[in-house]
């Protein structure tokens, strides 16, 4: 099947800065992709090509096979995009402002059922510029439904929310993938692309620096493990097993290891403290988190 | 004074109203709710123009700064002048008589030219044209519905500053001429939006638009024979003030309302500088119309 999305060598140049430095990308139908940057990586450059807002110097794109650089109505029927700024329509109330954007589309969805679908019913009748954030953003989320569009953007949707607003616009956003939308996501939160992501391309210094599913972005999978505990009083590094100290990679009060057969070291470290009477009780092993390989692959570009 | 009393009285219902965020619906101004059948667009651009108006009109209803420079200043400014002085007389014409049609040419600018310049600008620059741009909606469509909102209200004020002129001040008005006031209404307010487009795309921010468009109109209205009569002006400052499109439209305005005018009421070469007005602007509106923030602009 056609992807919804293809870009193949995208270039964006303002001046002598290169924002955007040769990015391929493909999206396919009923995918969730995040977009995952820190600020200023190109990740707004990039949509707003793929949303037809700007130009690009180089590259092909096709966004529902159509080139967004002339993209027409028939096209824009078949989008939704929700900014990254944008205010309330001016004096419009939520139930208003969607009347107002159902009458531009040929099909549109249902108001009421769209205004359910965001949980702005009991906000309905009120001035859309009298909303909190989330529930602005919320009604964003269904201007950009409101023509029923199959692909829909999402310009870093929860940046400035508050803990409980970004779980309730999360909720929303996985609601999306119900109607069996296609969901190009922007965000800089790695517990966001982790959340409600199939797939993630990390972008960086305008390049793309990782690609992959939650669970194997950068290698996170086959990434090594880490040990860590607290040696009992009167113990040192030196009385670890020779096999143990050879993985030692620090010690500041607490020990850590790092490895990549977490199992086998596990086990020679437990039996060696059992057979010497000791305990650990703060012992932990874990897999890398995806904010510690995120933060590893855009570190090179910060 | 009065001015200064509902000033103080707009200041304090905003601030009461910003006191409390989840006050909930206005009810005024509510639209009859969205018909079933097909929508604005299937139903063709005329059709769309009208549905983008409806919601325009709310907008701006709604927007106590407009209301008061749309539609209460105006009334005011023509109580001011006519109790102050409107006993006098010009060839034999009450000075109220003139006041009328003065005012309704600052009133037709109010609505068509300084609310749009402000709104567009705003609008522009937060985003709310940007996301429009997202949907099917083209700019023509837009510019002719808020174009329509403001020659709607524009055709409201000057009739309710007739009505008070008439009733209060014994304006007189040959029924004659009604046509000439309505028609220099329409052409001069249609002029004044396309100008509003045309000079928001040469506006970089929203708080550029105020001082702005009050730089360019002030002077304007007082060569102009919005407030003096332009008899009084010095003649080359008349011939500069022709040049513009106010002069036109205050001075259709004053023929249409002038006792001595038999006829339709229409001075065509009035008509005739608007329209080059419309036509320039239309073609700057066009081609410089933007939909994205120039701040943000590539």
């Amino acid at each position: 099947m056609e992807p919804v999305v293809s870009v193949r060598g995208l270039r964006k140049r303002y001046g002598q800065f290169e924002a955007v430095a040769g990015i391929d990308l493909e999206i396919a139908r009923g995918e969730i992709f995040a977009f995952l940057g820190p600020n200023g990586a190109g990740k707004t450059t990039t949509v707003e090509i793929l949303e037809g807002f700007r130009a690009r110097t180089a590259g092909e794109v096709s966004v529902l096979g159509v080139d967004p650089a002339h993209g027409d109505a028939a096209w824009r029927n078949r989008v939704g995009a929700v900014l990254q700024e944008s205010n309330a329509e001016p004096g419009l109330t939520v139930r208003e402002s969607l009347q107002l954007y159902s009458g531009y589309y040929l099909e549109p969805r249902d108001i009421d059922e769209t205004i359910a679908l965001v949980g702005l019913q009991e906000k309905a009748d009120t001035t859309g510029t009298k909303l909190s954030g989330g529930q602005r953003r919320r009604l964003d989320v269904a201007l950009a439904l409101i023509g029923d569009p199959e692909l829909i953007f999402l310009d870093e949707p929860t940046t400035g929310f508050d803990p409980s607003a970004r779980r309730t616009a999360w909720h929303v956003i996985d609601g999306l993938r119900e109607l069996g939308k296609t969901v190009f996501l922007t965000t800089h939160y790695m517990d966001e692309a982790e959340q409600l992501a199939d797939r993630i391309a990390v972008i960086a210094g305008g390049r793309i620096v990782a690609e992959g599913t939650p669970g194997t972005l950068g290698g996170r999978n086959s990434m090594a493990a880490t040990i860590r505990f607290t040696l009992p009083e009167g113990t040192g590094a030196d009385d670890l097993p020779p096999e143990l100290r050879a993985l030692l990679a620090g010690e500041d009060g607490r020990v850590t290891l790092t490895t990549d057969t977490p199992l086998v070291h596990l086990h020679a470290l437990t039996g060696w403290a059992i057979g010497r009477g000791l305990d650990l009780p703060d012992l932990d092993v874990r897999q890398p988190t995806l904010e510690e390989v995120y933060l590893e692959l855009t570190e090179e570009h910060a | 004074m009065i001015i200064l009393w509902l000033w103080r009285r707009w200041q304090r219902r905003r601030a009461a109203a910003a006191a409390e965020p989840e006050s909930g619906a206005p009810t005024e101004f509510r639209p009859t709710p969205a018909r079933e059948g097909p929508t604005a667009a299937a139903r063709g651009p005329l059709a769309l123009v009208l549905h983008q108006a409806r919601y325009d009109l709310l907008g701006v209803l709604r927007n106590g700064q407009s209301r008061f420079f749309t539609l209460i200043l105006p009334i005011l400014f023509l109580v001011i002048f006519c109790s102050v002085f409107g006993n006098g007389k010009v060839h034999d014409v009450k000075l109220s008589t003139t006041y009328v049609p003065g005012i309704s040419a600052l009133a037709v600018i109010a609505s068509s030219f300084v609310n749009l310049v402000i709104s567009i600008t705003a609008q522009r620059e937060t985003g709310v044209l940007k996301r429009r741009r997202a949907t099917p909606v083209s700019a023509w469509i837009l510019i002719a519905g808020r174009t329509l909102t403001a020659v709607g209200m524009s055709v409201v004020v000057v009739a309710v500053l007739l009505a008070v002129g008439r009733v209060a001040y014994g304006v007189t008005l040959p029924t004659s001429t009604i046509p000439g006031v309505a028609f220099t209404t329409v052409v001069g307010s249609v002029t004044f939006c396309v100008l509003a487009y045309a000079l928001s795309s040469a506006i970089s921010n929203e708080d550029a638009a105020q001082p702005m468009v009050q730089a360019i109109m002030l002077p304007l209205y007082f060569i102009s024979g919005v407030f003096i009569a332009t008899d009084v002006l010095p003649g080359w400052l008349h011939h500069v003030a022709q040049v513009f499109p106010v002069e036109h439209l205050s001075d259709g305005l004053h023929h249409a309302y002038d006792p001595a005018v038999h006829g339709v009421g229409i001075v065509w070469s009035d008509i005739g500088v608007l329209a080059i007005w419309c036509a320039i602007g239309l073609a700057v509106a066009l081609v410089r119309f933007s939909w994205l923030p120039k701040a943000a602009a590539d």
